[in-house]
Protein backbone atom coordinates (compact mmCIF):
# COMPACT_ATOMS: atom_id res chain seq x y z
CA UNK A 1 0.00 0.00 0.00
CA UNK A 2 1.39 3.71 -0.47
CA UNK A 3 2.52 4.93 2.21
CA UNK A 4 0.14 8.51 1.51
CA UNK A 5 -2.74 5.93 2.93
CA UNK A 6 -1.44 5.12 5.99
CA UNK A 7 -0.60 9.37 6.27
CA UNK A 8 -4.11 10.38 6.10
CA UNK A 9 -5.42 7.21 8.06
CA UNK A 10 -3.07 8.21 11.24
CA UNK A 11 -3.53 12.31 10.33
CA UNK A 12 -7.63 11.30 10.44
CA UNK A 13 -6.95 9.31 13.67
CA UNK A 14 -4.90 12.15 15.15
CA UNK A 15 -7.70 14.91 14.31
CA UNK A 16 -10.12 13.21 15.65
CA UNK A 17 -8.05 12.84 18.98
CA UNK A 18 -7.51 16.56 19.01
CA UNK A 19 -10.97 17.44 18.11
CA UNK A 20 -12.19 15.38 21.16
CA UNK A 21 -9.72 17.04 23.60
CA UNK A 22 -11.14 20.45 22.36
CA UNK A 23 -15.02 19.57 22.52
CA UNK A 24 -15.91 16.66 25.15
CA UNK A 25 -16.44 17.32 28.84
CA UNK A 26 -15.81 14.16 30.48
CA UNK A 27 -12.36 13.83 31.67
CA UNK A 28 -12.09 9.90 30.60
CA UNK A 29 -12.88 10.66 27.01
CA UNK A 30 -10.53 13.57 26.85
CA UNK A 31 -7.93 10.39 28.27
CA UNK A 32 -9.12 8.44 25.43
CA UNK A 33 -8.71 11.14 22.98
CA UNK A 34 -4.94 11.37 24.36
CA UNK A 35 -4.71 7.90 23.58
CA UNK A 36 -5.82 8.63 20.50
CA UNK A 37 -3.61 10.92 19.46
CA UNK A 38 -0.52 8.76 20.88
CA UNK A 39 -1.51 5.52 18.93
CA UNK A 40 -2.02 7.75 15.22
CA UNK A 41 1.65 8.62 15.92
CA UNK A 42 2.54 4.99 16.92
CA UNK A 43 0.56 3.63 13.72
CA UNK A 44 2.49 6.32 11.36
CA UNK A 45 6.04 5.97 12.88
CA UNK A 46 5.80 2.13 12.16
CA UNK A 47 4.69 2.76 8.77
CA UNK A 48 7.55 5.30 8.12
CA UNK A 49 9.83 2.64 9.24
CA UNK A 50 8.76 0.27 7.07
CA UNK A 51 8.78 2.08 4.41
CA UNK A 52 12.56 3.52 5.19
CA UNK A 53 13.28 -0.89 5.84
CA UNK A 54 12.74 -0.48 1.55
CA UNK A 55 14.44 2.25 0.64
CA UNK A 56 17.84 3.31 0.25
CA UNK A 57 18.84 4.30 3.60
CA UNK A 58 18.30 0.70 4.68
CA UNK A 59 20.98 -0.46 2.51
CA UNK A 60 23.59 1.79 4.04
CA UNK A 61 22.82 1.18 7.89
CA UNK A 62 20.31 -2.38 7.87
CA UNK A 63 19.20 -0.58 11.94
CA UNK A 64 17.58 2.37 10.25
CA UNK A 65 14.17 0.68 10.23
CA UNK A 66 14.12 -0.73 13.71
CA UNK A 67 14.88 2.77 15.28
CA UNK A 68 11.14 4.10 14.89
CA UNK A 69 9.87 0.75 16.24
CA UNK A 70 12.30 0.96 18.98
CA UNK A 71 10.23 4.63 19.03
CA UNK A 72 6.86 2.67 19.16
CA UNK A 73 7.95 1.14 22.42
CA UNK A 74 9.00 4.11 24.15
CA UNK A 75 5.84 5.85 23.39
CA UNK A 76 4.09 3.33 25.03
CA UNK A 77 6.08 2.89 28.12
CA UNK A 78 5.88 6.83 28.57
CA UNK A 79 1.86 6.87 27.51
CA UNK A 80 0.89 4.15 30.51
CA UNK A 81 3.03 6.24 33.28
CA UNK A 82 1.06 9.15 31.88
CA UNK A 83 -2.19 6.90 32.24
CA UNK A 84 -1.27 5.93 35.74
CA UNK A 85 -0.97 9.56 36.58
CA UNK A 86 -3.53 11.13 34.84
CA UNK A 87 -6.35 8.30 36.45
CA UNK A 88 -4.77 9.22 40.09
CA UNK A 89 -5.80 12.60 39.17
CA UNK A 90 -9.07 12.30 38.08
CA UNK A 91 -9.63 9.95 40.93
CA UNK A 92 -8.58 12.69 43.42
CA UNK A 93 -11.37 15.00 41.32
CA UNK A 94 -13.78 12.75 41.84
CA UNK A 95 -13.63 12.61 45.69
CA UNK A 96 -13.47 16.23 45.80
CA UNK A 97 -16.20 17.13 43.46
CA UNK A 98 -17.83 13.98 42.93
CA UNK A 99 -17.71 14.44 39.05
CA UNK A 100 -15.51 13.91 36.62
CA UNK A 101 -16.96 16.95 33.96
CA UNK A 102 -14.55 19.00 33.12
CA UNK A 103 -17.15 22.01 32.85
CA UNK A 104 -17.01 21.80 36.53
CA UNK A 105 -13.56 23.00 36.49
CA UNK A 106 -13.91 26.97 36.35
CA UNK A 107 -12.91 28.30 39.75
CA UNK A 108 -9.61 29.65 38.45
CA UNK A 109 -10.81 31.99 36.10
CA UNK A 110 -11.80 35.06 37.90
CA UNK B 1 26.04 12.84 32.23
CA UNK B 2 27.01 12.86 35.75
CA UNK B 3 23.79 14.91 36.45
CA UNK B 4 21.28 12.80 34.48
CA UNK B 5 22.83 9.70 36.29
CA UNK B 6 23.32 11.51 40.04
CA UNK B 7 19.76 13.09 39.72
CA UNK B 8 18.00 10.12 39.13
CA UNK B 9 19.76 8.28 41.94
CA UNK B 10 19.20 10.77 44.54
CA UNK B 11 15.95 10.97 43.36
CA UNK B 12 14.83 7.14 44.14
CA UNK B 13 17.10 7.73 47.86
CA UNK B 14 14.54 10.55 48.73
CA UNK B 15 11.73 7.90 47.84
CA UNK B 16 13.63 5.75 50.42
CA UNK B 17 13.54 8.04 52.56
CA UNK B 18 10.16 8.76 52.53
CA UNK B 19 9.50 5.24 53.63
CA UNK B 20 11.89 5.27 56.74
CA UNK B 21 12.21 8.76 57.64
CA UNK B 22 9.75 10.24 59.69
CA UNK B 23 10.69 13.52 60.86
CA UNK B 24 9.64 16.25 58.56
CA UNK B 25 13.03 18.11 58.60
CA UNK B 26 15.03 15.06 57.66
CA UNK B 27 14.21 15.26 53.85
CA UNK B 28 15.04 18.85 53.26
CA UNK B 29 18.53 18.26 54.60
CA UNK B 30 19.28 15.08 52.42
CA UNK B 31 17.64 17.50 49.51
CA UNK B 32 20.42 19.82 50.09
CA UNK B 33 23.04 17.14 50.15
CA UNK B 34 21.76 16.02 47.40
CA UNK B 35 21.87 19.31 45.32
CA UNK B 36 25.29 20.48 46.59
CA UNK B 37 26.59 17.19 45.18
CA UNK B 38 24.75 17.35 42.31
CA UNK B 39 26.26 21.31 41.72
CA UNK B 40 29.61 19.99 42.70
CA UNK B 41 29.71 17.07 40.16
CA UNK B 42 28.49 19.31 37.27
CA UNK B 43 31.26 21.89 38.04
CA UNK B 44 33.84 18.99 37.69
CA UNK B 45 32.58 17.76 34.89
CA UNK B 46 32.20 21.35 33.25
CA UNK B 47 35.66 22.12 34.62
CA UNK B 48 37.73 18.83 33.11
CA UNK B 49 34.81 17.70 30.61
CA UNK B 50 35.13 14.53 31.82
CA UNK B 51 32.30 12.40 33.49
CA UNK B 52 32.95 10.27 36.68
CA UNK B 53 31.58 7.42 34.60
CA UNK B 54 32.99 6.42 31.31
CA UNK B 55 29.44 5.33 29.74
CA UNK B 56 29.23 5.67 26.36
CA UNK B 57 25.57 6.86 25.50
CA UNK B 58 25.70 5.99 21.85
CA UNK B 59 25.84 9.58 20.23
CA UNK B 60 22.29 9.59 21.99
CA UNK B 61 23.80 12.78 24.38
CA UNK B 62 26.24 14.86 23.80
CA UNK B 63 27.90 17.30 26.60
CA UNK B 64 29.80 20.52 25.84
CA UNK B 65 30.43 23.77 27.70
CA UNK B 66 27.46 24.98 26.82
CA UNK B 67 24.80 22.74 28.05
CA UNK B 68 26.72 21.91 30.79
CA UNK B 69 27.05 25.99 31.69
CA UNK B 70 23.07 25.90 31.68
CA UNK B 71 23.12 22.82 34.02
CA UNK B 72 25.08 24.62 36.68
CA UNK B 73 23.19 27.50 36.11
CA UNK B 74 19.79 25.32 37.10
CA UNK B 75 21.76 23.61 40.04
CA UNK B 76 22.59 26.63 41.86
CA UNK B 77 19.39 28.36 41.05
CA UNK B 78 17.83 24.96 42.50
CA UNK B 79 20.40 25.33 45.75
CA UNK B 80 18.78 28.50 46.43
CA UNK B 81 15.34 27.48 46.08
CA UNK B 82 15.63 24.50 48.20
CA UNK B 83 17.72 26.95 50.69
CA UNK B 84 14.77 29.55 50.81
CA UNK B 85 11.82 27.54 50.00
CA UNK B 86 12.49 24.37 51.32
CA UNK B 87 10.88 24.72 54.48
CA UNK B 88 7.87 25.38 53.14
CA UNK B 89 7.72 22.50 50.77
CA UNK B 90 7.13 20.80 54.35
CA UNK B 91 3.84 22.73 54.67
CA UNK B 92 2.32 21.53 51.58
CA UNK B 93 1.38 18.24 52.91
CA UNK B 94 2.32 14.74 54.97
CA UNK B 95 4.80 13.51 51.41
CA UNK B 96 7.44 15.82 52.06
CA UNK B 97 10.00 13.35 51.17
CA UNK B 98 8.55 12.42 47.66
CA UNK B 99 7.70 15.69 46.97
CA UNK B 100 11.72 16.29 46.94
CA UNK B 101 12.23 13.09 44.79
CA UNK B 102 10.08 14.38 42.65
CA UNK B 103 11.75 17.56 42.05
CA UNK B 104 14.96 15.64 41.65
CA UNK B 105 13.65 13.77 38.72
CA UNK B 106 12.51 16.79 37.35
CA UNK B 107 16.31 17.82 37.27
CA UNK B 108 16.47 14.56 35.31
CA UNK B 109 14.60 15.26 33.18
CA UNK B 110 16.09 18.70 32.19
CA UNK B 111 19.50 17.62 32.49
CA UNK B 112 18.26 14.86 29.29
CA UNK B 113 16.36 17.93 27.48
CA UNK B 114 19.85 19.49 28.25
CA UNK B 115 22.06 17.28 26.68
CA UNK B 116 20.07 15.25 24.15
CA UNK B 117 21.53 14.50 20.91
CA UNK B 118 18.47 12.28 19.44
CA UNK B 119 14.72 13.41 19.06
CA UNK B 120 14.05 10.35 21.28
CA UNK B 121 16.12 11.81 24.20
CA UNK B 122 14.22 15.31 23.64
CA UNK B 123 11.24 13.26 23.92
CA UNK B 124 12.01 11.14 27.08
CA UNK B 125 13.22 14.03 28.79
CA UNK B 126 10.23 16.11 28.27
CA UNK B 127 8.26 13.56 29.54
CA UNK B 128 10.73 12.83 32.88
CA UNK B 129 9.93 16.43 33.45
CA UNK B 130 6.58 16.84 32.88
CA UNK B 131 4.73 13.60 34.87
CA UNK B 132 6.52 14.73 37.70
CA UNK B 133 5.09 18.46 37.72
CA UNK B 134 1.92 17.12 37.14
CA UNK B 135 2.10 15.22 40.54
CA UNK B 136 3.78 18.63 42.18
CA UNK B 137 1.13 21.06 40.62
CA UNK B 138 -1.84 18.62 42.43
CA UNK B 139 -0.10 17.98 45.60
CA UNK B 140 -2.40 19.98 47.79
CA UNK B 141 -5.30 17.31 47.53
CA UNK B 142 -8.09 18.30 49.03
CA UNK B 143 -8.06 22.23 47.43
CA UNK B 144 -10.14 21.73 44.46
CA UNK B 145 -8.09 24.86 42.82
CA UNK B 146 -4.55 22.72 42.96
CA UNK B 147 -6.88 19.67 42.15
CA UNK B 148 -8.28 22.19 39.19
CA UNK B 149 -4.66 23.54 37.90
CA UNK B 150 -3.52 19.58 38.01
CA UNK B 151 -6.06 18.07 35.40
CA UNK B 152 -5.57 21.21 33.11
CA UNK B 153 -1.88 21.17 33.05
CA UNK B 154 -2.12 17.36 32.68
CA UNK B 155 -4.64 17.10 29.21
CA UNK B 156 -2.56 20.45 28.41
CA UNK B 157 0.56 18.57 29.06
CA UNK B 158 -0.70 15.53 26.92
CA UNK B 159 -1.78 17.54 23.68
CA UNK B 160 1.56 19.20 23.22
CA UNK B 161 3.38 15.92 23.69
CA UNK B 162 1.07 13.88 20.89
CA UNK B 163 1.79 16.76 19.01
CA UNK B 164 5.55 16.64 19.38
CA UNK B 165 5.20 12.84 18.56
CA UNK B 166 3.47 13.46 15.72
CA UNK B 167 6.24 15.87 14.49
CA UNK B 168 9.28 13.96 15.09
CA UNK B 169 7.06 11.44 12.98
CA UNK B 170 6.78 13.56 10.36
CA UNK B 171 10.79 14.81 10.44
CA UNK B 172 11.63 11.30 10.59
CA UNK B 173 9.55 10.22 7.63
CA UNK B 174 10.87 13.26 5.31
CA UNK B 175 14.40 12.43 6.59
CA UNK B 176 15.65 9.98 3.62
CA UNK B 177 18.43 8.66 6.47
CA UNK B 178 15.77 7.20 8.51
CA UNK B 179 17.47 8.92 11.91
CA UNK B 180 16.47 10.26 14.78
CA UNK B 181 20.05 11.84 15.60
CA UNK B 182 19.64 15.66 15.23
CA UNK B 183 23.20 15.93 13.17
CA UNK B 184 21.55 13.12 10.63
CA UNK B 185 18.38 14.90 9.43
CA UNK B 186 19.99 16.65 6.21
CA UNK B 187 18.63 19.90 5.50
CA UNK B 188 19.86 22.31 2.75
CA UNK B 189 18.86 26.08 1.94
CA UNK B 190 16.69 25.24 -0.08
CA UNK B 191 12.81 25.17 0.33
CA UNK B 192 11.91 22.41 2.63
CA UNK B 193 9.97 19.33 2.16
CA UNK B 194 6.59 18.74 2.86
CA UNK B 195 7.04 16.14 5.47
CA UNK B 196 10.00 18.03 7.05
CA UNK B 197 8.05 21.51 6.96
CA UNK B 198 5.04 19.82 8.61
CA UNK B 199 6.78 18.44 11.72
CA UNK B 200 8.68 21.24 12.07
CA UNK B 201 5.62 23.28 12.46
CA UNK B 202 4.12 20.43 14.61
CA UNK B 203 7.48 21.06 16.87
CA UNK B 204 7.45 24.36 16.82
CA UNK B 205 3.44 24.63 18.78
CA UNK B 206 4.63 21.60 20.75
CA UNK B 207 7.46 23.76 22.48
CA UNK B 208 5.33 26.95 22.21
CA UNK B 209 2.80 24.72 24.46
CA UNK B 210 5.85 23.68 27.10
CA UNK B 211 7.40 27.45 27.52
CA UNK B 212 3.63 28.76 27.47
CA UNK B 213 4.74 31.17 23.70
CA UNK B 214 1.27 32.86 22.72
CA UNK B 215 -1.11 31.81 21.37
CA UNK B 216 -0.30 28.26 23.56
CA UNK B 217 -0.28 30.37 26.70
CA UNK B 218 -3.68 30.02 27.98
CA UNK B 219 -3.16 27.07 30.52
CA UNK B 220 -0.56 28.75 31.98
CA UNK B 221 -1.82 31.48 34.79
CA UNK B 222 -4.71 28.77 35.74
CA UNK B 223 -1.96 26.57 36.28
CA UNK B 224 0.70 28.62 38.45
CA UNK B 225 -2.23 30.26 40.35
CA UNK B 226 -3.77 26.79 41.58
CA UNK B 227 -0.63 24.85 41.99
CA UNK B 228 0.87 25.52 45.77
CA UNK B 229 2.78 28.44 45.85
CA UNK B 230 6.07 26.89 46.27
CA UNK B 231 5.75 24.67 43.63
CA UNK B 232 4.73 27.89 41.49
CA UNK B 233 8.32 28.89 41.94
CA UNK B 234 10.14 26.17 40.34
CA UNK B 235 7.58 25.65 37.66
CA UNK B 236 7.79 29.12 36.87
CA UNK B 237 11.43 29.06 37.05
CA UNK B 238 13.89 26.26 36.51
CA UNK B 239 11.43 24.29 34.07
CA UNK B 240 10.67 27.12 32.22
CA UNK B 241 14.04 27.97 31.53
CA UNK B 242 14.57 24.21 30.63
CA UNK B 243 11.85 24.45 27.93
CA UNK B 244 13.42 27.20 26.85
CA UNK B 245 16.71 25.69 26.43
CA UNK B 246 15.69 22.33 24.59
CA UNK B 247 13.17 24.92 22.23
CA UNK B 248 16.93 26.47 21.09
CA UNK B 249 18.52 23.93 21.00
CA UNK B 250 16.48 21.76 18.89
CA UNK B 251 15.47 24.59 16.38
CA UNK B 252 19.47 25.75 16.23
CA UNK B 253 20.82 22.27 15.53
CA UNK B 254 17.94 21.07 13.54
CA UNK B 255 16.34 23.93 11.40
CA UNK B 256 19.18 26.20 11.96
CA UNK B 257 20.13 26.03 7.88
CA UNK B 258 16.73 27.07 7.10
CA UNK B 259 16.44 29.98 9.46
CA UNK B 260 14.96 31.91 7.01
CA UNK B 261 12.15 30.40 6.17
CA UNK B 262 10.45 29.79 9.40
CA UNK B 263 12.10 33.14 11.19
CA UNK B 264 8.91 34.64 10.46
CA UNK B 265 6.50 32.37 12.59
CA UNK B 266 9.17 32.87 15.50
CA UNK B 267 8.36 36.53 14.81
CA UNK B 268 4.46 36.53 14.70
CA UNK B 269 4.47 34.06 17.87
CA UNK B 270 7.30 36.41 19.65
CA UNK B 271 5.33 40.01 19.45
CA UNK B 272 2.24 38.21 20.56
CA UNK B 273 3.66 36.60 23.90
CA UNK B 274 5.07 40.09 24.24
CA UNK B 275 2.03 41.90 23.99
CA UNK B 276 -0.66 39.24 25.68
CA UNK B 277 1.91 38.61 28.68
CA UNK B 278 2.42 42.38 29.93
CA UNK B 279 -1.08 44.17 28.92
CA UNK B 280 -3.13 41.30 30.74
CA UNK B 281 -0.32 41.56 33.89
CA UNK B 282 -1.23 44.95 34.08
CA UNK B 283 -5.20 44.24 35.32
CA UNK B 284 -3.94 41.45 37.84
CA UNK B 285 -4.51 42.41 41.21
CA UNK B 286 -2.82 39.25 42.75
CA UNK B 287 0.55 39.36 43.19
CA UNK B 288 0.96 35.62 42.11
CA UNK B 289 -1.37 35.58 38.94
CA UNK B 290 0.65 38.65 37.96
CA UNK B 291 3.74 36.98 38.44
CA UNK B 292 2.24 34.11 36.46
CA UNK B 293 1.50 36.85 33.50
CA UNK B 294 4.97 38.25 33.92
CA UNK B 295 6.31 34.59 33.30
CA UNK B 296 4.35 34.55 29.91
CA UNK B 297 5.96 38.05 29.47
CA UNK B 298 9.18 36.88 30.23
CA UNK B 299 9.39 34.64 27.77
CA UNK B 300 8.49 36.68 25.25
CA UNK B 301 12.02 38.27 25.53
CA UNK B 302 13.44 34.74 25.54
CA UNK B 303 12.24 34.16 22.15
CA UNK B 304 14.08 36.30 20.81
CA UNK B 305 17.17 34.32 21.29
CA UNK B 306 15.10 31.59 18.48
CA UNK B 307 14.66 34.85 16.26
CA UNK B 308 18.26 35.66 16.78
CA UNK B 309 19.91 32.13 16.32
CA UNK B 310 23.21 33.78 16.80
CA UNK B 311 26.04 33.62 19.17
CA UNK B 312 24.91 36.21 21.20
CA UNK B 313 21.99 34.77 21.46
CA UNK B 314 23.09 31.64 22.90
CA UNK B 315 25.19 34.14 25.44
CA UNK B 316 21.42 35.56 26.09
CA UNK B 317 19.91 32.55 26.72
CA UNK B 318 22.52 31.88 29.42
CA UNK B 319 22.43 34.94 31.23
CA UNK B 320 18.52 35.52 30.73
CA UNK B 321 18.13 32.09 32.39
CA UNK B 322 20.12 32.74 35.65
CA UNK B 323 19.06 36.01 35.96
CA UNK B 324 14.71 35.70 35.64
CA UNK B 325 14.92 32.40 37.82
CA UNK B 326 17.18 33.83 40.10
CA UNK B 327 15.03 36.97 40.54
CA UNK B 328 11.90 35.41 40.53
CA UNK B 329 12.94 32.32 42.99
CA UNK B 330 13.52 35.55 45.47
CA UNK B 331 10.16 37.18 44.86
CA UNK B 332 8.63 34.31 45.50
CA UNK B 333 10.31 33.41 48.53
CA UNK B 334 9.07 36.80 49.95
CA UNK B 335 5.65 36.31 48.32
CA UNK B 336 5.19 33.01 50.52
CA UNK B 337 6.18 34.74 53.70
CA UNK B 338 2.80 37.10 52.94
CA UNK B 339 -0.36 36.96 54.62
CA UNK B 340 -2.45 38.22 51.95
CA UNK B 341 -0.66 37.55 47.88
CA UNK B 342 -2.61 40.58 46.69
CA UNK B 343 -0.94 43.27 45.75
CA UNK B 344 -2.57 45.69 48.89
CA UNK B 345 -1.30 43.05 50.69
CA UNK B 346 2.77 44.65 50.58
CA UNK B 347 1.32 48.01 51.53
CA UNK B 348 3.70 49.11 54.14
CA UNK B 349 5.79 46.39 54.18
CA UNK B 350 9.40 48.86 53.87
CA UNK B 351 7.98 49.81 57.43
CA UNK B 352 7.52 46.89 59.26
CA UNK B 353 10.12 44.32 57.48
CA UNK B 354 13.10 47.34 55.81
CA UNK B 355 15.15 43.89 54.73
CA UNK B 356 12.00 41.98 52.97
CA UNK B 357 11.31 44.91 51.16
CA UNK B 358 15.08 45.98 49.91
CA UNK B 359 15.71 42.26 48.62
CA UNK B 360 12.06 42.55 47.04
CA UNK B 361 12.89 45.62 45.80
CA UNK B 362 16.06 44.31 44.20
CA UNK B 363 14.68 40.94 42.45
CA UNK B 364 11.49 43.09 41.18
CA UNK B 365 14.05 45.97 39.13
CA UNK B 366 15.85 42.86 38.04
CA UNK B 367 12.49 40.98 36.09
CA UNK B 368 11.62 45.19 35.23
CA UNK B 369 15.56 45.01 33.65
CA UNK B 370 17.06 48.64 35.50
CA UNK B 371 20.76 48.68 34.92
CA UNK B 372 22.87 47.28 37.46
CA UNK B 373 21.16 44.15 37.88
CA UNK B 374 21.06 40.74 36.10
CA UNK B 375 17.76 41.25 34.42
CA UNK B 376 19.25 44.39 32.68
CA UNK B 377 22.02 42.45 31.18
CA UNK B 378 20.00 39.64 30.10
CA UNK B 379 18.31 41.96 28.53
CA UNK B 380 20.12 43.88 26.69
CA UNK B 381 22.01 40.33 25.38
CA UNK B 382 18.79 39.62 23.81
CA UNK B 383 18.44 43.20 22.10
CA UNK B 384 22.03 42.93 20.86
CA UNK B 385 21.42 39.46 19.60
CA UNK B 386 18.15 40.75 17.76
CA UNK B 387 19.91 43.55 16.36
CA UNK B 388 22.99 41.90 15.34
CA UNK B 389 20.27 39.20 13.22
CA UNK B 390 19.61 42.48 10.94
CA UNK B 391 16.33 42.10 10.39
CA UNK B 392 12.71 42.96 11.50
CA UNK B 393 14.37 45.74 13.53
CA UNK B 394 10.69 46.57 14.59
CA UNK B 395 10.95 44.00 17.02
CA UNK B 396 13.48 45.59 18.79
CA UNK B 397 11.72 48.26 19.67
CA UNK B 398 8.47 46.75 20.54
CA UNK B 399 9.85 44.75 22.81
CA UNK B 400 11.69 48.12 24.33
CA UNK B 401 8.45 49.40 24.66
CA UNK B 402 6.71 46.15 26.17
CA UNK B 403 9.49 46.00 28.72
CA UNK B 404 8.53 49.58 29.83
CA UNK B 405 4.73 48.68 30.26
CA UNK B 406 6.29 45.99 32.32
CA UNK B 407 7.63 48.71 34.70
CA UNK B 408 3.97 49.87 35.41
CA UNK B 409 3.04 46.52 37.27
CA UNK B 410 6.51 45.88 38.91
CA UNK B 411 7.06 49.23 40.15
CA UNK B 412 3.21 48.91 41.49
CA UNK B 413 4.50 46.61 44.30
CA UNK B 414 7.58 48.40 44.89
CA UNK B 415 5.27 51.56 45.51
CA UNK B 416 3.01 49.36 47.89
CA UNK B 417 5.71 48.67 49.91
CA UNK B 418 7.67 51.94 50.20
CA UNK B 419 4.34 55.09 49.86
CA UNK B 420 1.37 53.42 51.45
CA UNK B 421 1.00 53.13 55.01
CA UNK B 422 0.39 49.81 56.93
CA UNK B 423 -3.03 47.94 57.65
CA UNK B 424 -3.70 46.49 61.03
CA UNK B 425 -3.39 42.82 60.21
CA UNK B 426 0.06 41.40 60.04
CA UNK B 427 1.97 41.91 56.95
CA UNK B 428 3.71 38.65 57.24
CA UNK B 429 2.98 35.19 58.69
CA UNK B 430 6.67 34.94 59.54
CA UNK B 431 9.58 37.19 58.86
CA UNK B 432 11.88 34.27 58.51
CA UNK B 433 14.77 33.41 60.84
CA UNK B 434 17.88 35.68 60.22
CA UNK B 435 19.24 33.04 58.25
CA UNK B 436 16.54 33.22 55.81
CA UNK B 437 17.18 36.94 55.17
CA UNK B 438 20.55 36.51 55.08
CA UNK B 439 20.30 34.29 52.20
CA UNK B 440 18.09 36.75 50.53
CA UNK B 441 20.56 39.05 50.72
CA UNK B 442 23.26 36.94 49.06
CA UNK B 443 20.91 36.17 46.40
CA UNK B 444 20.16 39.75 45.79
CA UNK B 445 23.88 40.75 45.58
CA UNK B 446 24.50 38.11 43.01
CA UNK B 447 21.94 39.54 41.09
CA UNK B 448 23.77 42.48 41.87
CA UNK B 449 26.92 41.12 40.58
CA UNK B 450 25.72 39.68 37.60
CA UNK B 451 24.62 43.12 36.64
CA UNK B 452 28.00 44.50 36.35
CA UNK B 453 29.86 41.74 35.70
CA UNK B 454 27.90 39.00 33.35
CA UNK B 455 31.16 38.01 31.76
CA UNK B 456 31.41 35.99 35.13
CA UNK B 457 28.67 33.52 34.05
CA UNK B 458 29.34 33.59 30.18
CA UNK B 459 32.88 32.89 30.36
CA UNK B 460 32.07 29.25 31.28
CA UNK B 461 29.90 28.54 28.03
CA UNK B 462 33.70 29.10 26.37
CA UNK B 463 35.33 27.15 28.90
CA UNK B 464 36.18 23.98 27.14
Amino acid sequence: MDIKAYIALSLVLFSIGMVGILMRRNAIIIFMCVELMLNAVNLLLVAFSKMHAVGEAAKALPTVASDAQIFVFFIMVVAAAEVSVGLAIIVMLYRNTHSIDVNFLNRLKN
Amino acid sequence: MNAILFSAIWGVLMMFCGAFVKSKAVPRYIALTGIVLLFAMNAMELNSGLPLFNIDPAEMLRTNSFNLSFLAIVFGATLFYFLLSGSEVEKVGEHVAEYFALMFFVLCGISLMATFNTLLILFIGVEIMSIPLYILTGSDKRNLKSNEASLKYFLMGCFSTGIMLMGITFIYGGNPNGSFYINNIPMGTGDMPVMIATGLIFLLVSMAFKVSAAPFHFWTPDVYDGAPTVFTSFMSTIVKAAGFFAFLRLFEQVFGVMHAQWQMLIVVITAATLLIGNLTAVFQQSVKRMLAYSSIAQAGFMLLALFALNDKAKEGILLYSAAYSLSTIGIFAVLLKMEDYTVDGFNGLAKKQPILALVATIFLLSLTGIPLTAGFQAKFYMLMAAVENGQQFWLVIFAVLMAAVSAYYYFRVIQAMYFKEPGTSSLVNSAGNSGFQALLVVLAILILVLGVYPEFLIGWMYHL
